[in-house]
């Protein structure tokens, strides 16, 4: 099949009245409309600001109602702060799943291929998923958390055990539970990603942050406590507590390490996208 | 350092065809989906890329797109691997026979996301929701959509970037025939406003109506790369040659030799295989016999197809090979001028 030389480069297009070529932006913007575009995403959103908001608030309600039968060592160990972003536990969940289901929802539906074909260096697919849903986790969530803070503050007035943001913790305990769910998200896609199948995906997030710990909570406690702080719940849960657990890293340095086994998956899920077959 | 010799080449005059797939094989762990295949589709015309079901003919198409990556040999798009297109919509659009659509979103999100990667305006995503007939069913979910609909989106999903080059699997398959029947007008029209057409099909009917070249293979290996005309011609060569003749026993009498054999239909009716018509003619005017009718049993484009992806594959595929090369340059000559 060597005698196919003679023939010309490809046939002229037909003329368009628009042109176009594949760039971050464009992608984004796509991005943005498949993240809207689908009733999945609106309802794990909507739960997730439902639970992040409220769930806070409904706390600091029953907490107040049962204020006469609390313990006086319940009284003197009420934090305000954890109680009013306890939603978080819930609303992560929602967001983990999402992001699982962000790129998971491509391979279960074929929808992948389209998405690569269109383009077909593959990773500003995985970049712009991860800053639309990152942008808009933490947005979504930031405005929950603060409705969740101040409602929740103001509940707590009865008993005068509300702080303000200026509360030592109160800011950085506030923001990082918003940034602890956004890492949360990003993994998750990453998760999503390596991973392709939604359940498998799910079940993965949910070992790592949710049952992890509690098998290194049944070991004996010289090993479990070593290991404890190094755990993905406990490392990236530490700058969402105000005051820190005993055995635990540093808010910060905690984040810090949730971060890069964050960053770790996001480097193999990245690699994986280029390098498998869609 | 791969990835860089790539990037280096596309964009030089590389110049065979739109499409061009060279020494391509295609494993996917045990077994060997897509072997040593090469071809060119050429601009301008409809190719058809025929072949049984699970020839290998869907993981080509994949390879073309960049959607998975060949075990070995190379394959370009207008001189570039896929991957490395800056406007892969606009140069090549593409529909695969398993529907890549997510379910839960709308026709018009559908296509509107896809159209955003590459800047493509909103109000092209309308256009072609127009022309394959969407409109109604435009804002509806996906999930809920007919085979033909899904096949209607496949469609306005390739000529977004209206493309010189469109690529489709199986287009026709699972259609009713009123769907088939718009497939086929829509691949024509493609072709008339000059448009390069690769399209799959197990069905050799459909490339009859359509595809003016043919790519076959059988078990991922190429058997003919060929006109379709020229693939039918040689299909039937050695195939019969009907004879009528007031003196049939007597005609019978002269043309049976070693390497001829005549068989008797009915009264007057001979069946003659091992000689052409021109050669029927000519010995039965040399023996002053009179002729009535002289019909050659050209063999369907189906029945070409059949005994050329029948059991003797393997064996066949080298031949066709070997004796294409030729008549497929002066082919793409023909084309390009």
């Amino acid at each position: 099949m060597s005698a196919t030389e003679t023939l010309p480069a490809a046939a002229a297009a037909p003329s368009r009245a628009f042109t176009g070529r594949v760039t971050q932006g464009h992608v984004l913007r796509s991005e943005w409309t498949k993240l809207w575009s689908l009733r999945s995403t609106r309802w794990s959103l909507l739960f997730a600001v439902v639970a992040m908001a409220g769930l806070g608030v409904l706390i600091a309600a029953v907490s107040m109602g049962r204020w006469s039968h609390l313990s006086p060592h319940d009284r003197a160990t009420f934090d305000s702060i954890d109680r009013s972003l306890g939603g978080y536990h819930l609303a992560q969940l929602a967001i983990g799943v999402l992001g699982v289901l962000v790129i998971s929802g491509e391979y279960s539906t074929g929808m992948i291929r389209s998405s690569l074909i269109a383009v077909p260096r593959r990773l500003p697919v995985l970049w712009a998923k991860i800053a639309v849903f990152a942008s808009v986790t933490f947005v979504l969530m930031l405005a929950s958390a603060l409705v969740a803070f101040f409602g929740a503050q103001a509940i707590l007035t009865e008993h005068h055990v509300n702080v303000t943001l200026g509360h030592p913790h109160a800011l950085r305990t506030l923001v990082g539970t918003v940034l602890f769910m956004t890492a949360t998200g990003i993994l998750c896609v990453a998760l999503g990603t390596i991973i392709r199948s939604t359940a498998g995906a799910i079940a993965t997030f949910a070992g790592l942050l949710f049952v992890l710990p509690g098998i290194v909570d049944i070991l004996p406690s010289e090993i479990g406590d070593s290991i404890n702080p190094y755990l993905p719940s406990s490392a990236g849960g530490a700058i969402a507590k105000a005051i820190p657990d005993a055995h635990t890293l540093s808010p910060w340095g905690g984040f810090a390490l949730y971060c890069s086994y964050t960053i770790v998956l996001l480097a193999i899920a990245a690699w994986l996208l280029v390098h498998r077959d869609a | 350092m791969v990835l860089w010799a790539v990037v280096a080449a596309c964009g030089k005059p590389y110049g065979y065809g739109v499409i061009d797939v060279r020494g391509v094989s295609k494993r996917y762990g045990e077994k060997l989906a897509v072997d040593d295949l090469t071809f060119s589709v050429a601009p301008g015309v409809v190719t058809g890329f025929l072949g049984p079901n699970g020839a290998g003919k869907s993981t080509t198409m994949r390879l073309i797109l960049g959607l998975d990556a060949p075990t070995s040999g190379t394959v370009r798009v207008n001189g570039c691997a896929y991957r490395e297109l800056s406007a892969p919509l606009h140069e090549i659009g593409a529909m695969l026979e398993a529907h890549a659509i997510h379910t839960g979103r709308s026709a018009y999100n559908h296509l509107l996301a896809l159209a955003q990667t590459h800047g493509i305006p909103r109000s092209r995503v309308e256009e072609v929701i127009e022309l394959v007939g969407l409109r109604e069913v435009a804002r509806k979910r996906v999930g809920g959509f007919s085979l033909g609909m899904g096949q209607r989106l496949g469609v306005a999903a390739a000529l977004l970037g209206d493309p010189a080059t469109v690529i489709l699997d199986e287009p026709a398959n699972g259609l009713d025939p009123e769907g088939i029947h718009w497939i086929r007008n829509l691949l024509k029209g493609l072709a008339a406003e000059g448009r390069t057409v690769f399209l799959s099909s197990h069905l050799m009917s459909e490339m009859a109506q359509t595809a003016d070249h043919l790519i076959v293979i059988g078990r991922g290996r190429l058997i003919a790369d060929t006109s379709v005309a020229e693939f039918v011609r040689r299909a039937s060569s050695d195939t019969n040659v009907r004879v009528r003749s007031p003196q049939a026993s007597e005609l019978r009498d002269v043309l049976v030799r070693s390497d001829v054999e005549v068989q008797s239909i009915e009264g007057g009716l001979l069946e003659v295989s091992g000689l052409n018509g021109e050669q029927i003619g000519e010995i039965a005017l040399r023996a002053r016999i009179v002729i009535s009718e002289l019909t050659p049993q050209q063999a369907t484009l189906e029945e070409a197809f059949m005994s050329l992806t029948g059991d003797s594959v393997e064996y066949r595929a080298s031949a066709a090979a070997g004796e294409e090369s030729e008549s497929q340059s002066s082919e793409n000559v023909g084309a390009a001028a």
